[in-house]
């Protein structure tokens, strides 16, 4: 690999031990994928927050890297295991939330912002098209990608706190034009509608990927999708097909840079979409957990929320995961005390996906496909799909 | 017998093999506090990895594979080498993280469990003695 003089200083140690270190796991990760020589990034995201994932080792690493460690460029947290006000309501315990503190800190020695969400495009850590990245967290790379048109590759979370301690990331895979062609021409036959839906859909085109073992699709027949259908899919298709990329005919800015795929490999129909939605409804179901945003929910999601609880009781324990900074402007808005007054509780900061809830309760309702999937294989919970109106009506009756 | 391969982290180490043909995940395929693999049905269930030259044609899984390297080189259980036909993210990052010495491009097919092992992870090869 070709190396710049800074980069290659910053091997041999001369910006100190993290910066030596992120090197070496830059160059070898750019030798193993031929990259030529390393992009100047301008953002990062960074996976393996949760306490409950990086364990004491993982902790004792950042700790090293935060000796001397300083990120070069804005950089953002995936959500940790707790909400980092409200965890005890939660019913998060004092150990754990110890340890967890440990970690955030560790991150916020290095400047990183500690945000703690998987939605950094809706809360400031918002790329333009074309700008590279070096992003984890799978939904959000996904986004990132599709509906922005910037450019990463799938970090893991050392080497994307390698790339924020550096700046740099090597030149390979989705940062190059020639790897960010559709390949594989799908045509909805179905009207999309809804998160749950849009996740549904998400599912269907992931599982065939793995099946045809190609990456990257081009989709045809979608008319409209807001800015949360399009979170919903992108967790979805990158849960179940690790997908990264996909371009979306009228929707998504690069659908038309590209040649498009020429011959159909399939279409989706609306019986396909029932099909795929009962799988993602598990029988002998009994439901004592709702949660809404996976990913985080938006302001707009949150005052949906709002508009559909006000003046009603939630009868289960009922959680909307979102970010701290959009909790602020639910605060604000006076979304939150109606939420509150109406029983449902925020976890900020965390998701169900990461927290530590493994068998608290028996079955969930959600509106994402991506949390039906942790919630069976991490959480042991049963899982239903549902609406965001679907799932108030669940939590309220 | 030398076994020419590619250089992924530094450092040369003696040691014993331990081979498998199936892919392995550190993250839950491993525990590393006793340094045994215990994903259910590998080829390697039940044996310890520990101090030996583990052997094995490319990692698989969660990404947080690579902090559970780095437990088991702090807990003294990791392995003292790793020999891959085709190294992916996980286990590189997991090596140069842990100062693990590492080779890939390596035909496994030519060594088997309990040969004596030098790995030269600086040059990219392996000797079988």
């Amino acid at each position: 690999m070709k190396l710049t003089i800074e980069e290659q200083d910053m091997l041999i140690g001369k910006y100190g031990k993290a910066a030596k270190k992120s090197m070496e796991i830059l160059t070898t990760l750019g030798e193993i994928f031929d990259a030529e020589n390393m992009v100047a990034i301008t953002g990062v995201q960074i996976a393996g927050v949760s306490y409950a994932n990086l364990g004491e080792a993982g902790l004792e690493y950042l700790s090293e890297m935060a000796e001397d460690g300083k990120v070069r460029v804005l950089t953002t947290l995936n959500p940790a295991g707790m909400d980092r006000e409200n965890w005890e309501v939660l019913g998060i315990d004092k150990e754990f939330a110890k340890n967890q503190n440990r970690a955030i800190d560790a991150f916020a020695t290095m400047g990183i912002i500690t945000t703690c969400s998987c939605t950094p495009y809706l809360i400031g850590n918002t790329p333009h098209f074309g700008q590279h990245l070096a992003w984890a967290e799978s939904s959000a790379v996904c986004y990132a990608n599709s509906v922005i048109g910037a450019r990463t590759n799938r970090e893991g979370g050392p080497s994307a706190l390698a790339a924020a301690i550096t700046g740099k990331t090597p030149r390979y895979g989705y940062h190059l034009e020639e790897n960010r062609h559709g390949e594989v021409l799908i045509e909805v036959k179905a009207q999309i509608k809804g998160t749950d839906q849009f996740g549904v859909l998400g599912k269907i085109i992931g599982d065939k990927l793995g099946e045809l073992g190609k990456k990257i699709p081009y989709i045809t027949g979608i008319s409209s999708a807001t800015v949360e259908e399009l979170k919903s899919f992108c967790a979805s298709v990158a849960t179940y097909g690790g997908t990264a990329l996909f371009h979306m005919e009228t929707i998504t800015p690069e659908y038309d840079k590209y040649p498009r795929p020429d011959k159909i490999s399939f279409g989706i129909t609306q019986d396909d979409l029932n099909k795929t939605r009962s799988e993602l409804i598990d029988e002998d179901l009994e439901i004592d957990f709702v949660s809404i945003g996976c990913p985080h929910a938006s302001i707009h999601e949150i005052a949906k929320i709002a508009n559909l609880l006000k003046g009603k009781r939630v009868k289960k324990e009922f959680w909307i995961t979102t970010a701290r900074p959009t909790k602020r402007i639910a605060d604000e808005a006076g979304y939150s005390k109606i939420i509150e007054n109406a029983g449902a509780k925020f976890a900020a900061d965390t998701c169900c996906v990461v927290a530590p809830i493994k068998g608290r309760f028996k079955g969930i309702m959600v509106d994402s496909a991506k949390a039906c999937y942790y919630g069976r294989a991490k959480n042991k919970f049963k899982v239903k799909i549902g609406s965001i109106e679907k799932c108030i009506e669940e939590a309220t009756k | 017998m030398k076994l020419s391969g590619r250089k992924i982290y530094k450092g040369t180490v003696e040691g014993e093999a331990i081979v498998t043909k199936d892919g392995i995940s550190f993250y839950g395929g491993v525990d590393p506090d006793t340094g045994k693999v215990v994903e259910v049905g590998h080829e390697l269930e039940g044996q310890s990895i520990t101090g030996k030259v583990l052997v094995f044609p490319t990692g698989k899984g969660s990404t947080v594979g690579s902090y559970t390297m780095y437990r088991m080189k702090k807990n003294n259980t990791a392995p003292v080498a790793i020999v891959n036909e085709q190294i992916d993210t996980i286990i590189a990052v997991g090596c140069i993280i842990s100062e693990i010495p590492c080779v890939d491009k390596i035909d496994i097919s030519n060594i088997k469990t309990g040969q004596k092992l030098v790995v030269n992870g600086a040059e990219g090869f392996v000797e079988v003695k």
